[in-house]
C-alpha cells in the first residue's frame, strides 16, 4: 500500500462549473486520452458520468476534424 | 429575421445554434479559399439564417493524413438557422471537392455562452482550465 490516504478524485467538471467542452480544444482534451490517444476511464480521470459522456463525445468530434489522433505513438 | 422564403412554414420559424468545420484542400491559392468561403457564407444568409461568427484557423497541420495531405485550411461557421437548412449546407459541402470534411453540430445553450465568452477573450486563464492556456 503505496502513501496510505490517498486523496479523493474528484470531477473537475462539477468542481469547476465548466458546463461545456470544446471539441476544438486539443490541449485540453489531451488530458482525457492516454498517450495511444485512447480516452481513459472514469476511474482514472474522476470525472462523473455526466461529463465522461461530453467527454467522449468531445474527442469523437476531435479525431472526424482531424484535431486529435486516432491513435498515436505518444501524443504527450 | 425571416426573410421570405416561400416555405410552407411561413411565419415564426424558431432558429436554432449551429456551428460548421469545413476543411478545404491545402491545394487552393487565397483567391480560391476567399471565394469558397464566400459562397458558404452567402449560402447561409440566403436561407434565412444569421451569420454569428467566422472564424479562418488558416493552414492547419492535421493530426493524420486525409486524402494524402497532411494540411489544410480550416474555417468555421457559427450561425443560427432553420434546422432543415442543415441537409442543404451539408449536401453543399458533399458536392464540393475542394472540401476534405465537414463536421456540423448544433450548439446548446451551454455552448453558445461558451463560444461568446471565448470571442470576448475571456479564457486566458480562467473558468476553462487553470494549469494551461488554449495554445492553438
Amino acid at each position: 500500500m503505496p502513501e496510505a490516504p490517498q486523496k479523493k478524485k474528484f470531477c473537475r467538471f462539477k468542481k469547476n462549473g465548466i458546463k461545456y467542452l470544446d471539441y476544438k480544444d486539443a490541449n485540453f482534451l489531451l488530458k482525457f486520452v492516454n498517450d495511444q490517444g485512447k480516452v481513459l476511464p472514469r476511474r482514472l480521470t474522476g470525472t462523473s458520468l455526466k461529463y465522461q459522456r461530453k467527454v467522449a463525445q468531445a474527442i469523437k468530434r476531435a479525431r472526424h476534424i482531424a484535431v486529435l489522433p486516432f491513435t498515436g505513438d505518444s501524443l504527450k | 429575421m425571416a426573410t421570405k422564403t416561400k416555405s410552407k412554414t411561413t411565419e415564426s420559424v424558431v432558429l436554432k445554434d449551429y456551428e460548421s468545420v469545413i476543411i478545404f484542400t491545402p491545394v487552393l491559392n487565397d483567391e480560391q479559399l476567399k471565394d469558397a468561403v464566400a459562397k458558404y457564407r452567402k449560402l447561409i444568409t440566403d436561407e434565412g439564417g444569421e451569420l454569428v461568427h467566422e472564424e479562418n484557423w488558416g493552414l492547419t497541420k492535421l493530426a493524420y493524413p486525409m486524402q494524402k495531405k497532411s494540411t489544410g485550411f480550416y474555417i468555421l461557421f457559427e450561425y443560427r438557422s432553420k434546422p432543415d437548412f442543415i441537409s442543404k449546407f451539408e449536401l453543399a459541402f458533399r458536392r464540393d471537392e475542394r472540401i476534405m470534411r465537414y463536421l456540423t453540430v448544433s450548439l446548446d445553450k451551454h455552448a453558445v455562452i461558451y463560444n461568446q465568452r471565448k470571442r470576448n477573450g475571456e479564457f486566458n486563464q480562467g473558468k476553462k482550465d487553470q494549469k494551461q492556456e488554449g495554445a492553438k
